[in-house]
Parts: structure tokens; C-alpha cells; sequence
């Protein structure tokens, strides 16, 4: 590439680079399939072409179904991830505020961290009576801890010169929570909400999977089970655009939260 | 409150007094005398600065005058109120990146008006005010990383200066400014203090600068800090760029040259800041 660069936009020449890489995906793929290439320790020969998974997708756009699995996984996610915000950086903000808090609440969630949220199905099952309630249960866990550990790290972390100042200008306890604590500690909060958002988009899917009735991840499984192998990448690439845009939604609002943080470049 | 604005400009609160002070720093088996029997005293409307070689405690006895750090011994009081914490009656400035990176510089200078309760529209059009008084007017709503250095520093006195403190406190104020915008805000700093006549301590480790600026220098020793001299200087107001030169200005400047040539210490001092070690 020998086009120059320019600050905040680029030249359309690369944008045509970056489109015909897509292109050229989509073809290889639909080569792969479509000569049943098999290499012997992996095989394209069960695979749909990306034609059929189009047409898949077309029928599961016009059919009612989708938006009842759309539906029922982000209200999953918006649960779960909803309470692990909610509780991940009440507790984020007591532990890294308070040696008591810290003291108390720190050992168990150091022992339970380890655990990955998956791992959790089982017992979750057992714990809830509705298999929705266990769902949104993993879903809450998979994002509670990468948000109270980033939460910590950023009130921890807090420039002590800045509460001094702020204490040296007349502001209270109460104040400086609200005014220097919570702001300075911002960006990693929203580290750990785009992190816990990841983790809760795969746990809910591996959740669905095993005791969904309705669910994307639901969705796609099934489709393994009826054969219906094309419905398995329709599925593959909903939960993709969904993860896409829970990702985007969150990197809008930190910009929109953190006007004082430069916009990242664009490369 | 509007009998000690008034008080503050004919130059009759600000008196500090440091009585037999010791502060010790550090945790147990750590802990060093920082400072040792500090024992003076600072009219109202005067302008000290504190020289000493770094590590000598100069910006830990700051710090427990901004009420951040505790008196092992004796006591600290701003006219006759014994200095038991953190007050906006005693403004700091610390020597740079302490704005507030979130707020925009007209937020940052309203803080102490908001925390006082003054509503939105009183207390910006107060931080306009003081922000013209020291030069900013037009960058309200530039947020401090868009700032030069000494743009940064004269918003923090202005955010200090706009509660009317009875002391201002200055910790190394312009140590990391580059020398030319260095002696810029020095004579920034002397016309916002001639309008706003306020007792301000300056710790400094540069002579010239401590010169320049102060009506008297005290000069502490290496740790644990003691006070070696303190000598009211001879120079009148307003003073210009030229003093540097004058030969008493030389003299004196030579004088405490000799006062801080020290035998080398085996180790070297952990730096000190207004809120404990480093």
C-alpha cells in the first residue's frame, strides 16, 4: 500500500482492499463446499455452501421465529448482564474504597473467580426450578467478575493527588465519590463491561445449548440436531451480529460518557 | 463569608504559625523524621518561599499545613484554628496534573463553589471571572489535557484562588515547566497575588526563582529538615525581570548557595511529596 494517510479518514482505495478480503472469504468457502473438499483430518463435505445459508437465512427473516429467539436472548443477556452491572460495580467500588469491604468480600470472590462460568451449568440447574432463571443465572456470572476486577483496578487506582485536591477544595466524602472517584475510574469500568459483555454473549449461547427452549443459541443447536446444517451458520452469524452490536452500543456510550478521552485513530 | 473577603484584602487573616514541629513518616520499621522542631511564624498577606535540598521535608511540612499529613509533635494553626485537616480555607497547588482530566477548565475552576453549593450559572460566571483574572479567558471549555503546562498551572491557582483561601500553599508550582514559561508564571503568579492579596507559602528547590518572587526565605537543612536561615529580603515592588542581575540580588543569591552546599550523603533521598513518601 502506498496510499498516504490522512488524519480520520481513509482513502477509498483501502476500503476496496478490506471489501474484496470479505469477497474473497465468501468465495474460498463456497469453493470448499462446494468440490466437497476433504483433507482427510478436516472435511468441507457437511458444510453448506454460503448460497444455501443466504436462503436459510432468508426464511428464518420472514419466519416469527426469529424474533421470538432474537427476543428471548436478549432479554437473557439484558437480565444477567443487567444484575452483574448493577452488582459488579457496587462491589467493585466497596472493595476498592473500603479495606473492610475488601477484606470481606474479596477471599470468596478470589476462590470462585477461577471457575469459568461454564462450568456453572450444572449446579445452576440444579439451584433454579425454571431453566430461565439458571440461563440468566450463567449469563450473570460470566460478566460479574471481569467487571468487579476492572472496577477495583480503577478505583484502586484513582490519582491520590486528585482526591487531595479535591478534599482541599471543600469537597465531601459523598462528593468525591460521585466527582473525582467515579469519573477517574470510568475507562476501566467500561473495560469491564465490554469484557463481561463478551463473556455473557458466550455463556448465555453454551447455556441455550444445553437447556434452552427458545434462545439463538438454542437455535443453532437444534438446527445441528434436525440436520438442517445450514441453519447452523445462520445461527452462528446472528450471535455474531448481536456480540457486533452489544460491542458497539458499549464503545458509543464510553465515548459518549468520556468526551475527555481522545477519540482512538483510526488505522 | 463576606466579612473575611474583606478581612483577606486588607491583609489581616492568613497568619500561620508553626509551633515546635515534628512530622514523621514512613510505617514502623521505615518510619524516618521527615521534618524536625520547625518553629516560625508568617504575617497575613506575606509571600514565604521554603528552600532546602530535595528530600529535605519542605513539601512534607506543606502538606500537613494543607492538613494531608499528621504533626508527630507540636502543632500547626492559620489564625489561631489548629490545622486538623484538609479545609478550603488552605488552598495546594501541587507541581502539575492534579486538574481534573474530566472536567473542562471552567468545571474544574467552579469545584470549590459547587462543593460550597453555589448554583450553576453564580458559580461559573465566578469562574469566569477569576479565569480572566489570570489570563485564561477563552478556554473555558477546553478540557485540561488540551492545555499547555503553564495553562494547566494557571488554572489550579485559579481553582484555588476562586475560595478566597486565607493561605495558598505552593508545592514546586512551575518545576516542571520549561524555564522560559517558568519566569512568565512567576510574574503571573506576583500580579494574581497583588490583586488577591493572599499569605502564600512557595516551596522551591531553584534560588533564583525563591528571589525573585519572596518577601522572606527560609532555608531548611537536609533530613530531617530543620530551619538554617531565614532572611527577609530587601527587594521592593513591583519587581522586574531585570532584579536577577542586581548585585544584591547576586549576593544573596551566593549566601544560600553557600548555606545548601552539602557534604554528599552516602545515599540518596527518597523524594517527598505533600502527602508522604513517594
Amino acid at each position: 500500500m502506498t496510499t498516504t494517510r490522512t488524519a480520520g479518514r481513509v482513502p477509498w482505495a483501502r476500503w476496496l482492499v478490506r471489501g474484496l478480503s470479505i469477497v474473497a472469504c465468501i468465495v474460498l468457502w463456497q469453493l470448499a463446499s462446494g468440490l466437497h473438499l476433504s483433507l482427510g483430518f478436516v472435511t468441507f463435505r457437511n458444510v453448506p455452501p454460503p448460497t444455501e445459508v443466504l436462503q436459510s437465512a432468508i426464511v428464518l427473516l420472514k419466519s416469527p421465529k426469529l424474533l421470538a429467539h432474537v427476543g428471548s436472548s436478549l432479554w437473557r443477556v439484558f437480565a444477567g448482564y443487567g444484575a452483574a452491572v448493577l452488582l459488579g460495580i457496587g462491589f467493585g467500588f466497596a472493595i476498592g474504597r473500603s479495606r473492610a469491604a475488601s477484606d470481606l468480600l474479596l477471599p470468596p470472590l478470589e476462590l470462585l473467580r477461577p471457575i469459568p462460568a461454564v462450568a456453572w451449568i450444572p449446579l445452576s440447574i440444579l439451584i433454579f426450578p425454571s431453566s430461565e432463571m439458571s440461563m440468566i443465572f450463567i449469563t450473570f456470572i460470566g460478566a460479574l467478575f471481569p467487571i468487579i476486577l476492572n472496577t477495583v483496578h480503577g478505583v484502586a487506582n484513582i490519582d491520590r493527588r486528585l482526591v487531595a485536591s479535591a478534599r482541599s477544595l471543600g469537597g465531601t466524602p459523598a462528593a468525591i465519590l460521585r466527582e473525582i472517584v467515579l469519573p477517574g475510574a470510568a475507562p476501566s469500568i467500561v473495560t469491564g463491561l465490554a469484557i463481561g459483555m463478551g463473556t455473557s454473549w458466550f455463556c448465555l449461547v453454551t447455556a441455550e445449548m444445553i437447556s434452552g427452549q427458545f434462545g439463538i443459541g438454542y437455535y443453532t443447536w437444534e438446527a445441528y440436531t434436525l440436520q438442517n446444517y445450514a441453519d447452523i451458520i445462520v445461527g452462528m452469524l446472528v450471535i455474531g451480529l448481536l456480540g457486533m452490536g452489544s460491542s458497539w452500543l458499549l464503545t458509543t456510550l464510553g465515548h459518549y460518557l468520556m468526551p475527555w478521552r481522545q477519540p482512538a485513530v483510526a488505522r | 463569608m463576606n466579612i473575611r473577603i474583606s478581612d483577606s484584602s486588607t491583609r489581616s487573616v492568613g497568619r500561620i504559625c508553626v509551633e515546635r514541629v515534628s512530622i514523621s513518616l514512613g510505617d514502623a520499621v521505615d518510619a524516618f523524621e521527615a521534618v524536625r522542631d520547625l518553629d516560625f511564624a508568617i504575617a497575613p498577606g506575606e509571600l514565604v518561599c521554603v528552600l532546602g535540598p530535595s528530600g529535605c521535608g519542605k513539601s512534607t511540612l506543606l502538606g500537613a499545613l494543607a492538613g494531608h499529613l499528621p504533626v508527630t509533635r507540636g502543632r500547626l494553626a492559620v489564625d489561631d484554628q489548629a490545622v486538623l485537616g484538609p479545609s478550603s480555607d488552605r488552598g495546594i497547588v501541587f507541581q502539575q496534573h492534579t486538574l481534573f482530566p474530566w472536567k473542562r477548565v471552567r468545571d474544574n475552576v467552579a469545584f470549590g463553589p459547587k462543593m460550597r453549593g453555589l448554583g450553576r450559572s453564580e458559580r461559573h460566571r465566578a469562574a469566569d471571572e477569576i479565569l480572566r483574572l489570570v489570563g485564561l479567558e477563552g478556554f473555558e471549555h477546553f478540557y485540561p489535557s488540551q492545555l499547555s503546562g503553564g495553562m494547566q498551572q494557571r488554572v489550579e491557582i485559579a481553582r484555588v484562588l476562586i475560595n478566597r483561601p486565607r493561605v495558598l500553599l505552593m508545592d514546586e508550582p512551575f518545576g516542571a515547566l520549561d524555564a522560559q514559561t517558568r519566569s512568565m508564571m512567576q510574574e503571573v503568579l506576583l500580579d494574581i497575588w497583588t490583586r488577591i492579596p493572599t499569605t502564600t507559602i512557595f516551596v522551591t528547590h531553584d534560588i533564583e526563582e525563591a528571589l525573585f518572587l519572596a518577601d522572606r526565605v527560609i532555608v531548611m537543612s537536609a533530613r530531617p529538615g530543620r530551619i538554617i536561615e531565614d532572611i527577609r529580603l530587601p527587594f521592593g515592588r513591583p519587581r522586574r525581570a531585570e532584579l536577577v542581575t542586581e548585585p544584591d540580588f547576586v549576593r544573596l543569591k551566593r549566601r544560600i548557595l553557600d548555606l545548601l552546599r552539602q557534604p554528599d550523603s552516602p545515599e540518596p533521598l527518597a523524594r517527598l511529596s505533600p502527602l508522604g513518601v513517594r
